[in-house]
């Protein structure tokens, strides 16, 4: 009983994510693409926000996962998701390996603008040398192959969704287990008692690196996707709005769960869509009022809504079982 | 290894702050399987010599050893892993987390503890007496060799002290674990500790069997504090 009672949920989400595209028009595909995409950025966000710990940087890793397949597509003519994905993912670790030394050092203000400082050195290289970047043109990213094979056109859309949809399905499996490790046990406490974690054996700062390496692969795989998804990348893909994005969409869905950001990108990419088309002006004074909403009526983010609203739902059905 | 070798000796361990000479020359050695108490005034070094063994402060001078293993300077993780566990004063503990993954058997040693029903509710929701308890199943868990609480009772009220120590001593009985606690009850102290060693401004003026070093004037005067 309590099993049928606990799967229904991700089970129905899976199952609309897999009809989705069968149902939906085009663009609410695109918009699932893109949120499935960035999902990934704000998962990456949030493993820090658990431990109390807040990255104005994450677009660094966003951008490099970007421009990997950008510099891929640009000077070696090869778009194939499949090959891209895997090394967009590792460079992006690779590098956070790199920055992660210095980073694990630091906590609170410092580990926020230190990240943040770093993603700039990016942006800042990705503006200067626009002969190889293309500068604020940025690179067209054609329509990806898998393994070589181009889908048929009426299905280029579907296809990248579904790719998506898999690798996603993959993130959140791989950073389940994190979250199940001593690492990311770990990591949670750190907000709250580094001493103890000290006197568990664990070495804190190996906690962090560790989780930095992990959070920045992560990112890195997000701006693969967004790359191919949107068709064209530019040196805002690692700018500190876009870093603060993530960090504001983790807050929107509720950083302490997976279903969090996820619910978090769906709302924020859907609004986004919306609001430009029918309120351009009000755009960014709506993200504020949310925000101011959200911190003050919901501070667990969306999830704890839907999270109240089943918990009350089980209860009334538990009751009824009884009876 | 030999019985009778110690589990754990200082050789003129020190470390001053400033002017105070927090502990200052302490030459202990604490035999494998013993159940030490340690008593002294407040201030007089009890919780420094702790933070000293555990590497969480490092010493001006002397030398620690573990298990005939050199162990001065060694940061908590590696003295941890060594096998040297403590308990805090005040508990350290994740606060909305329960039983850490690294605890193979957490929910049986939670269960030995008597804190059971609280592996999967929030540590905000324990009593004082159950942090402390807690905060010793989270080192016992790390099945140290030797285990060091600091104030296992202080916090917990006149009622529980007796419970708390039962089950601790209880829990200790069934182990081989060597240990160490601080605690200025001097209640407690006899009735749990075998062995105790008398702190006074950083320096241990006694030490032996229980009942007889307690008998002893000069340190019932030192355990009060001086006036
Ligand atoms: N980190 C510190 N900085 C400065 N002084 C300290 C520090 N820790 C302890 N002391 C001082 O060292 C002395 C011994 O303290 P402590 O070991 O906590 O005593 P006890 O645990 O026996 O009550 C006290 O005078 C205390 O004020
Ligand atoms: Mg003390």
């Amino acid at each position: 009983m309590a099993g049928t009672r606990r799967w229904p949920a991700p089970m129905i989400a899976l199952a609309l994510f897999l009809v989705a595209p069968l149902l939906a028009p085009g663009w609410i595909v695109f918009v699932l693409t893109l949120a499935l995409a960035k999902f990934m950025a704000v998962l990456a966000v949030a493993l820090f926000l658990r431990g109390g710990l807040i990255s104005f940087g994450h677009a660094l890793f966003y951008a490099i996962g970007a421009y990997a397949v950008g510099f891929a597509v640009k000077w070696l003519g090869v778009a194939d998701a499949v090959l891209l994905a895997p090394l967009g993912a590792v460079l992006a670790a690779g590098v956070a390996a790199l920055v992660g030394l210095i980073m694990a050092r630091y906590r609170g203000v410092f580990f926020a603008m230190l990240n943040l400082g770093v993603s700039m050195i990016l942006y800042a290289g990705l503006l200067k040398f626009y002969w190889v970047t293309g500068g604020t043109d940025g690179i067209g990213v054609r329509s990806p192959t898998y393994l070589g094979l181009a889908p048929p056109r009426e299905v280029l859309r579907t296809a990248f969704y579904y790719f998506t949809l898999v690798l996603a399905g993959m993130a959140v499996y791989i950073v389940y287990r994190f979250l199940a490790s001593p690492v990311g046990y770990f990591m949670k406490a750190l907000g709250d008692n580094e001493v103890r974690i000290e006197y568990q054996g664990e070495s804190v700062r190996r906690v962090m690196y560790l989780t930095y390496v992990l959070s920045g692969g992560v990112a890195g795989l997000a701006g693969v996707l967004a790359a191919f998804a949107v068709g064209h990348i530019v040196p805002e893909y690692a700018y500190w709005a876009q870093s603060g994005e993530f960090v504001f969409v983790a807050l929107l869905g509720g950083y302490g769960t997976v279903p969090g950001p996820l619910i978090g990108s769906l709302a924020f990419e859907f609004l986004r869509t919306y609001a430009s088309k029918y309120m351009p002006e009000a755009w960014q004074a709506t993200l504020g009022v949310i925000m101011l909403v959200i911190i003050m009526f919901l501070p667990g983010g969306l999830w704890t809504f839907y999270a109240a609203v089943a918990g009350r739902a089980r209860r009334k059905s538990e009751g009824l079982a009884r009876g | 290894m030999d019985d009778a070798a110690p589990v754990l000796s200082t050789a003129d361990l020190t470390r001053h702050f400033g002017m105070v000479k927090a502990v200052d020359g302490i030459t202990v050695e604490i035999a494998r399987g013993a159940l030490v108490g340690i008593v002294g005034a407040n201030g007089s070094g009890k919780t420094t010599f702790l933070n000293l063994i555990t590497g969480y402060l490092t010493p001006d001078r002397g030398r620690i050893e573990f298990m005939g293993r050199e162990t001065t300077g060694l940061p908590p993780r590696a003295v941890t892993k060594l096998g040297i566990a403590r308990s805090f004063q005040v508990p350290q503990l994740y606060t909305g987390l329960s039983v850490p993954p690294r605890v193979a058997e957490g929910l049986q040693i939670l269960e030995r503890f008597g804190l059971g029903s609280y592996a999967d509710r929030p540590v905000g929701q324990l009593a004082e007496g159950g942090r402390k308890l807690l905060d010793i199943a989270l080192s016992f868990a790390l099945r140290p060799r030797l285990l060091l609480m600091d104030e296992p009772t202080s916090g917990v009220s006149i009622d529980d002290k007796g419970p708390v120590m039962d089950t601790l001593v209880g829990v200790l009985r069934q182990s081989d674990v060597t240990t160490i606690f601080v605690e200025h009850d001097m209640d407690v102290v006899q009735r749990y500790a075998r062995r105790v060693l008398v702190f006074d401004n950083g320096r241990v003026i006694a030490q032996g069997e229980t009942g007889r070093v307690l008998a002893d004037a000069e340190v019932r005067k030192a355990i009060l504090g001086h006036a």
